[in-house]
């Protein structure tokens, strides 16, 4: 015994610890779904921005689609225009509203909210993976909203139980998906002015290089092969095929899918990356 | 069985060695070696800018340190950090509850991040609110709550998962006598119950006497005084307080760094409660 230099204290037991993929996993599902479950919780609190959105697609549905409908300038294939351009309306919609994500996020780790989660032995994919859920749901209710006006405006929709739930999950990767990038972002840029600027800078590029509001032949060869990288075309895609009598997916479904999937899954560990970056 | 509870309480919890932190230029933490033995309540002091909360960043593995390294609860704060997360509780010096949640669902939440037993969260919580006093606000959004409530209610945050280390940074500023009692209290009955360790800042030299066992003043990232409260006060004579050892080892000059940030971040916080 040399009481002058302490020992140092064995290590605490690990009880807690997840022993085996299995546990976690476990734990995993745990910590996603208590994050879920809270920013779910804020969500139906406030859900006043869930109808202020709708506001923006319904003016492209009713403005940019009636006159191109009558002007028959862009080459739809067997779809009329509004039924070629209300699943890129609502796609669009998924990215305005996703996009602006990481501001929250930035907003609560200036009052410390980031400090105490990331503290927590929660792991950091978990975290992420949560949050993404939570933007992910958010977006159902602009699918809802969306179809009912497409549907008043006479496109010709989908009602099959298994199209509608498509639709649902197509856009709910959606938006988990470009809310992940928008946590990336925000895991960058770091301040609340930045990321304003950032964001506004990124979502019309995202936007029009992509096949929402008309057909990726349309496109200069350039923007289309920008296009063919954007994930957003995938969603249109994907949408299109779900949600309209008649419309198609080029790729076919499953291939927008595994798209959207390997991208989202990549954004969410790049996210789980540089989430800790945001308190230092 | 927690293995803390078996080890003799000379051993320590937290370890520091060489610890080390730059911002650019600044050298907000300077080679550190510290010991925290098990069970006690170490108080760090320290003018503004001294490098307290940089400190406690860093074991709680929210900032890596630019050199040097600690040890929490046995492991690396480096190389084993998620390990260390699994051992420990945290309150900010930012009041940090979510606002837009009540104040159930803040220690629910807490309850299922820090993995307590499912069947034990409820019982925890309520236990925990009424010792705070808070059981008549738990069901209002905590975005209602006065500073205080706020802070009480991250105490019983942190110790809900009964923690091997506890870190509070100025966990009672701005509580009123009768609240920052009961958060000693407390830290007092988790410590008793539970066996655990805590580092607690502090500008408050009467929290720093009554609560802590042992003391350390900081100086620009240094130790610049360690020992219990009253060895520190036997040092410099038969009257001295713990203000005459803080204004001895803190230098007796306004400390030109930091401060700053923190101000403003308080004062955005407080602006927040209206
Ligand atoms: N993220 C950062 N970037 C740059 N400088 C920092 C950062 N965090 C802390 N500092 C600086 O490091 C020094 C130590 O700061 P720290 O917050 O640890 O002090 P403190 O002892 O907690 O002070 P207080 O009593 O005011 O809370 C200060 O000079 C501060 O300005
Ligand atoms: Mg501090």
């Amino acid at each position: 015994m040399t009481p002058s230099a302490p020992v140092a204290l064995p290590p605490a037991s690990v009880e807690g610890e997840p022993r085996g993929a299995l546990a976690a996993c476990a734990a995993f599902a745990r910590h996603s779904a208590a994050i879920l479950a809270v920013e779910v919780r804020k969500m139906l609190r406030d859900p006043t921005d869930l109808f202020t959105r709708a506001v923006q697609p319904l003016l492209w549905l009713l403005v940019f689609g009636q006159v191109f409908t009558r002007t028959r300038a862009i080459p739809t294939g067997p779809l009329s225009y509004i039924e070629f351009m209300a699943p890129g309306v609502l796609a669009q919609s998924v990215l305005f509203t996703a996009i602006f994500y990481g501001i929250g996020v930035i907003w609560e780790r200036d009052l410390g909210v980031v400090h105490k989660l990331l503290a927590s032995p929660a792991s950091r994919t978990s975290l992420v993976f949560g949050k993404a859920m939570a933007a992910g749901i958010r977006t159902v209710s602009q699918a809802v909203i969306i179809v009912l006006l497409a549907v008043i405006m006479g496109v010709r929709v989908r009602f099959d139980p298994m199209s509608l739930i498509g639709v649902v999950c197509a856009v709910m990767l959606g938006g988990a998906l470009f809310s992940t990038f928008s946590l990336v972002i925000a895991c960058i840029v770091k301040t609340r002015d930045r990321f304003m600027g950032i964001g506004q800078l990124l979502t019309m590029p995202l936007f029009f290089a992509s096949n929402a509001i008309y057909p990726l032949e349309m496109m200069p060869r350039w923007l289309r092969a920008v296009a063919q990288y954007n994930p957003l075309t995938y969603l249109v895609e994907a949408l299109r095929a779900l949600m309209v009598q008649g419309g198609a997916s080029s790729a076919g479904l499953p291939a927008d899918f595994a798209v959207l999937m390997l991208v989202f899954i990549a954004f969410v560990l790049l996210a789980a990356r540089l989430f800790p970056g945001l308190v230092r | 069985m927690r293995a803390t509870t078996s080890v003799t309480t000379d051993a320590p919890v937290v370890r520091t060695i060489a610890l080390t932190r730059r911002f650019g230029s600044l050298l907000a933490v300077d080679a550190l070696d510290l010991t925290i033995a098990a069970g006690t309540i170490f108080g760090l002091l320290g003018s503004n800018g001294a490098g307290k909360t940089t400190v406690i960043r860093m074991l709680t593995t929210l900032l890596p340190p630019t050199s040097g390294t600690a040890e929490v609860a046995g492991y690396d704060i480096v190389r084993d950090a998620a390990r260390v997360r699994r051992h420990i509780g945290y309150v900010p010096q930012l009041l940090s509850a979510d606002g837009a949640l009540t104040g159930y669902e803040n220690l629910l939440l807490s309850a299922r991040l820090y993995d307590v037993p499912r069947a034990e969260q409820k019982p925890r919580i309520t236990e925990a609110l009424a010792f705070m006093g808070l059981d008549a606000a738990a069901h209002t959004l905590v975005r209602t709550y006065s500073g205080g409530m706020v802070r009480r209610l991250e105490v019983a945050q942190a110790t809900l998962h009964h923690p091997t280390v506890l870190f509070l940074d100025e966990p009672t500023i701005g509580l009123d006598p009768i609240a920052r009692r009961a958060v000693w209290e407390r830290l007092k009955q988790s410590r008793q119950q539970f066996a655990m360790t805590m580092l607690i800042t502090t500008h408050d030299m009467e929290e720093a006497e009554v609560l802590c066992d042992s003391l350390a003043i900081m100086h620009s990232g240094r130790i610049a005084a360690l020992g219990t409260p009253a060895a520190l006060k036997g040092q410099l004579g038969p009257h001295a307080t713990l203000d005459d050892v803080f204004v001895k080892a803190a230098g007796g000059s306004i400390d030109q760094g930091g401060g700053y940030r923190d101000t403003v971040r308080t004062r955005s916080t407080t602006a927040r409660l209206g």
